[in-house]
């Protein structure tokens, strides 16, 4: 009896919070108002309109860049929490902090700090300057969302792997050392077999934030990279068409879930033998 | 051939300038069972490691087969181990575990499938292939971990307290199975453990640690029966423990008293201690007794009584199977070869 009243609280924030807005959001999704009447029409016209090949593409670089960044991240970050899985323990923790620090800042500010960077007149061109090389343009590019996602997301991607390592058994590498493995072979067959649940979680923490940001394609693409993100705010803030706004989100959100479903059945088998150890 | 097949010469560790196994020199034959025995921290395990290529010896060297393999890698050496808490690879199955080592040398499939259910009817566990790890109990991974190492047909295996989690009857079991197999496949074990039941059943030779440094090396009967200080005394079974007087060859003084034994060759009036199994002494009258005492404390142990006899302010441990009331006044009788005279040695704090 106390267990269920204690959980109440919950109950109550995730239904004010998260159950009804969301219901709105599905209910805004199939409906329309009538432009002259004001009437509200159960519809799924906006879904519809969603298929236009112009949202489709739009639909299709968000998900082919936050794809390339998430295997950067993974390019990046799977070595990374090796290296600081690997230092001694009182190292470990300052690195472990020093990488989390920049998430301590805002992600707004984070963002505008590389707009500074890689603007006309930012540090690198003065640099190129100062070298007598031509210089170039950063901004406003697919290149500088790229790298706005990639430097952004990217201590998701180290800290679930970094946790997992770390929790790997000495004795398990050892013994494949022992039965003649080198470390390549220990490396390919032991180490990241077992880190395959923070491979997997470091994936979705990367994927989904990448997939649905507006603020990075906003500042570093300029406004000429429109991702799914951008299309939402558009439709909510500029629009005002809150229906098409959160029948691009529904689709969204079920995008998201099918390719994390897709992600835990890669998860399942593993998680559980790793939690054994 | 040189019959040692494993050589530790002078064989140092330091953990951060502390220490660990202090100079040590010892040897293994081909096809002998080896436990090195000792309480936790005497640097048994840093040892094993050595040998095994875990750790590298800060000086000395270890050969195998008369030349040093103190600079291989675990990976190059022909030894595997045995670990304590078996370290099996818990995202394989039973059958990929045994097969790893095998995998690694890229033998031919159908060889591989021969060792591997040889290897499972060695250990009695055949059909448990598609098993997964977690769904064997501790004894069960404890054979799949043995199967593992000597799957690998190495000719020295390793075993890091291997029977450590297991209980008491299940340990026993293991020790006669871990005997039988050793003898069997006449392959040299290097056994690492803290019991010295274990040690004194399963062995040929044991080394006895302490402190870094190696107390005694010998046969299970000689650690017993002639330990070489008050440390090995101790840990090896109950000992009453005494300081004494070495008069000369033959006569020793302790406990009040003067009595002939059967050790000699020490300096005359050597101040030694001497080691009496609380098993080997036996009552008789008070007027008879060589020693008089008074009986404080009796536990029943199963097949024997332990009884505390105190004589004045000297504590005597006795075994026996007759029980003698508590405060009645004994004789205790031992003789001559059952007074084990050892050289006093500095004790380390």
């Amino acid at each position: 009896m106390f267990r269920k009243h204690s959980a109440f609280p919950y109950v109550l924030w995730s239904a004010v919070f998260i159950i009804i807005p969301l219901l709105l959001v599905a209910g805004y999704s199939v409906t329309t108002k009538d432009s002259q009447t004001g009437e509200v029409l159960l519809s799924l016209e906006n879904y519809q309109k969603f298929f236009d090949p112009l949202y489709i593409k739009v639909l299709w670089r968000s998900v082919r860049l936050a794809g390339q960044a998430t295997i950067i991240c993974l390019a990046l970050g799977y070595p990374m929490a090796m290296i600081l899985a690997n230092m001694p323990v009182k190292k470990q923790r300052t690195a472990a902090l020093l990488f989390i620090l920049p998430m301590w800042m805002n992600f707004l500010l984070r963002t505008y700090a590389w707009m500074s960077i890689l603007g006309k007149n930012g540090i690198v061109n003065r640099v190129l300057e100062f070298l007598h090389l031509p210089q170039g343009h950063f901004l406003y590019n697919e290149g500088a969302v790229l790298l706005g996602m990639v430097y952004n997301f990217l201590p998701f991607m180290v800290l679930p792997i970094y946790t997992v390592l770390t929790k790997i058994d000495v004795s398990l590498i050892e013994a494949a050392e022992d039965l003649g493995a080198n470390a390549a072979t220990v490396l390919r067959y032991i180490i990241v077999p077992l880190s395959v649940p923070g491979i997997i979680s470091g994936i979705t923490m990367v994927f989904m934030p990448a997939v649905s940001t507006f603020v990075i394609s906003a500042l570093l693409g300029g406004g000429q990279f429109m991702l799914v993100g951008n299309l939402v705010e558009q439709q909510f803030l500029l629009v005002n068409n809150w229906h098409f706004g959160s029948a691009i989100s529904m689709i969204l959100m079920v995008l998201i879930l099918i390719s994390m479903a897709v992600l835990n059945r890669y998860d399942t088998s593993s998680e559980k033998e790793v939690n054994m150890i | 051939m040189n019959s040692k097949i494993i050589h530790g010469v002078n064989v140092v560790k330091e953990f951060d300038g502390v220490r660990v196994v202090d100079g040590i020199d010892f040897w293994v034959k081909q096809e002998e069972f080896l436990t090195i025995l000792g309480p936790s921290g005497c640097g048994k395990t840093t040892t094993l490691r050595m040998i095994g290529g875990f750790e590298t010896p800060t000086s000395g060297e270890i050969l195998f087969d008369g030349k040093s393999i103190t600079d291989l890698p675990p990976y190059q050496r022909p030894i595997n181990t045995v670990f304590q808490r078996y370290a099996l690879f818990p995202h394989m199955d039973i059958y990929e575990n045994i097969a790893f080592g095998l995998r690694i040398k890229k033998l031919p499939e159908s060889e591989v499938r021969d060792r591997v259910s040889n290897m499972l009817k060695l250990v009695e566990l055949d059909g448990f292939e598609k098993r997964s790890v977690r769904s064997l109990s501790g004894g069960q991974q404890q054979r799949i971990a043995i199967a593992r190492a000597l799957v690998n047909e190495p000719k020295v295996l390793l075993l890091d307290e291997p029977l450590g989690a297991l209980d008491l009857k299940l340990r026993k079991e293991m020790q006669y199975e871990l005997k039988s197999m050793q003898q069997e496949l006449g392959i040299t074990f290097i056994y690492v453990t803290h019991d010295q039941e274990e040690a004194l059943t399963m062995s040929d030779k044991i080394i006895i640690m302490n402190d870094g440094r190696i107390q005694q090396i010998g046969s299970p009967i000689d650690i017993y029966n002639e330990p070489e200080n008050a440390f090995v005394a101790d840990f090896i079974g109950e000992s009453n423990i005494l300081d004494g007087i070495m008069h000369e060859d033959y006569l020793v003084s302790f406990a009040g008293g003067t009595f002939k034994c059967v050790d000699s060759g020490f300096s005359r009036n050597e101040n030694i201690e001497v080691v009496i199994r609380p098993e080997d002494i036996v009552f008789t009258k008070p007027e008879d007794g060589m020693i008089t005492g008074i009986v404080d404390t009796i536990k029943f142990k199963g097949v024997h009584y332990e009884m505390i006899v105190m004589q004045g302010e000297t504590e005597w441990m006795i075994h026996s199977t007759d029980m003698v009331q508590e405060g009645t006044e004994v004789g205790l009788h031992f003789d001559p070869d059952e007074i084990h005279i050892m050289k006093k040695v500095k004790k380390n704090v």
